[in-house]
């Protein structure tokens, strides 16, 4: 077992959030240890428009994944599994039960990066960024490969109810299924209201939409 | 003129980044205006201009103490700024401190010139205060065009710069949980049709580190590497890092030591 140690010097600087635990600095250079780490963000940062100093904040799993050689290691297996079902547990399905959304809708947020920098306002609409990342209707030819393709998503899974359910969860909060997931966690962290999460939903899985024509 | 010209094109060109929404059409027509701009640009790199009025302000005598920052020393002595840049980052004795080109300005405008700094630190991107910073910085990184990146690690301070940088490149956090490592942490990867370089390898932190300060097509901008970091953390949904702290120049430092033997070939031109 590799020695963990808790995260309290985080704690003087002001930064931590309860209860993260991280790997011992180990996994770092000389000098890079948390306390000089974290007076280096405190004093390095300053709140530009809607994004504030409190996002330097992290939570459990921002903090495991963020030393990414201890996280993808054998020994943290357990972690990340821990990491997952807590993501799992937090996620909110939809509440009239209902899954599918309007595709065409859902191709607009898919087509959006919008939101939530610095210089964004606070009452606009967020875009899920999905193109930045992945190929998706095979009209769109500018489209990102951090992530898979999904042209022909719902060709490949169906459109049962489990299908929708993974879907759901996947957008809702992609923790849940890969602890250290690069994509974002579209429900959890309010990114995306329910109602968009229904229309991405429905881009990937409704038979009539582009992605599984 | 070329600088009419290219102000004139910045209007029409939207800004692809990761957090500018793109679409299709604004995509093609970015890589359209881009070759009419490349055509239209023969004579030389815009960026030419910015070192021109770098090199002008950096031999004017300017501040209270009405003196020039010729005697600046940039890491190789005082008044020396050839191959200056390909050396930077590095430790300084007399601040005690690891030190970008952009952070060093600030130190030498201070106690050369007797300017008080804290309005060139807190103005905004694009103000005039960052022009003369950026234009400084476009001269400096000139001067070292086609020198060897030789940045050194073996100060403690600077190991530390290092290692400190490397930590921060996997900082994930904010709305999106996102860290430098989301986007530039694979090889052969892209956002939209824009490739991003795998910076934590040799070849990919030198494709970063090597063409910074430049000119960028479609803002009609001169960045240097402080306004290129802090525009990634804007994408990145964090706070806007504090020109010339430490963060910056840890992953400066990070982003110079893996690339340590490439070439800079400064200033750069971007899309
Ligand atoms: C920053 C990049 C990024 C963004 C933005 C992103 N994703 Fe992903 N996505 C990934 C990566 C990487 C994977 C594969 C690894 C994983 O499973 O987490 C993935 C996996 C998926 C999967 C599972 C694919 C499979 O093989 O089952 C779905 C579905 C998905 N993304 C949908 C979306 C949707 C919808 C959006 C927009 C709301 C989106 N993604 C935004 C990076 C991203
Ligand atoms: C959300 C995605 C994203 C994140 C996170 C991100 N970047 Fe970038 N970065 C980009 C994109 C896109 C470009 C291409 C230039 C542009 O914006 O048009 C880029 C360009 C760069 C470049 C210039 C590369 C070149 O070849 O010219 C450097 C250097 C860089 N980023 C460093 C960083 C660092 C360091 C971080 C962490 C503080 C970071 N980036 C975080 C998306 C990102």
């Amino acid at each position: 077992m590799r020695k963990r140690i808790a995260y309290l010097s985080g704690l003087a600087a002001g930064l931590l959030v309860a209860g993260a635990v991280h790997a011992a600095d180990g996994s770092w250079g000389p000098g890079a240890d948390d306390a000089a780490f974290q007076a280096m963000l405190k004093s390095g940062f300053r709140e530009a428009g809607i994004a504030k100093l409190s996002r330097l904040e992290q939570d459990a799993t921002q903090a495991f994944c963020s030393d990414p050689k201890f996280a993808e290691s054998k020994e943290a297996a357990g972690k990340r599994a821990e990491i997952e079902a807590a993501n799992l547990a937090s996620i909110k399905w939809p509440s009239d039960g209902k899954f599918l959304g309007d595709f065409k809708e859902g191709e607009k947020i898919a087509q959006s990066g919008r939101g939530l920098t610095s210089t964004d306002k606070a009452d606009q609409v967020n875009g899920g960024n999905c193109y930045n990342c992945h190929q998706i209707s095979k009209t769109e030819i500018s489209y990102g490969t951090i992530g898979p393709s999904l042209t022909g998503y719902g060709k490949l899974k169906g459109n049962s109810e489990q299908a929708q359910r993974e879907t759901w969860s996947k957008i809702w909060n992609s923790k849940s299924v890969n602890a250290c997931s690069n994509m974002p966690r579209g429900g959890h962290m309010g990114i995306l209201t329910e109602q968009q999460v229904k229309d991405l939903v429905a881009l990937l899985l409704d038979p009539d939409s582009p992605v599984n024509k | 003129m070329t600088r009419r010209f290219a102000v004139g094109l910045a209007t029409c060109l939207a800004v692809a980044g990761f957090a500018a929404g793109t679409a299709r059409a604004e995509g093609d027509k970015t890589i359209e205006g881009i070759e009419a701009y490349r055509e239209a640009l023969k004579d030389g790199n815009p960026a030419e201009l910015f070192e021109a009025q770098g090199e002008d302000l950096w031999k004017k005598k300017a501040g209270p103490k009405n003196a020039s920052l010729e005697t600046c020393d940039l890491g190789m002595g005082p008044g020396v700024v050839a191959g200056a840049y390909a050396h930077l980052p590095r430790y300084f004795k007399d601040t005690d401190k690891v030190q970008d080109a952009e952070s060093r300005v600030l130190t030498c405008m201070t106690t050369i010139q007797g300017i008080d700094v804290a309005k060139y630190v807190s103005a905004r991107w694009g103000s005039p205060e960052k022009d003369e910073l950026n234009a400084i910085a476009t001269f400096i990184s000139g001067m070292s065009k086609d020198v060897k990146v030789e940045v050194s690690t073996a100060h403690p301070k600077e190991r530390q710069m290092f290692e400190l940088g490397k930590r921060m490149f996997y900082y994930g956090g904010g709305p999106h949980d996102f860290s430098c490592s989301t986007c530039h942490g694979q090889e052969g990867v892209r956002i939209r049709l824009q490739e991003l370089p795998y910076i934590p390898s040799p070849k990919g932190a030198a494709s970063g580190w090597t063409s910074w300060p430049a000119y960028r097509v479609s803002a009609g901008q001169m960045w240097g590497m402080q306004w290129r970091l802090a525009d990634c953390f804007r994408q990145q949904r964090f706070p806007e890092p504090i020109y010339g702290s430490d963060v910056t120049i840890a992953l400066s430092m990070f982003m110079a030591g893996t690339s340590n033997g490439a070439t800079m070939n400064t200033p750069g031109i971007k899309r």
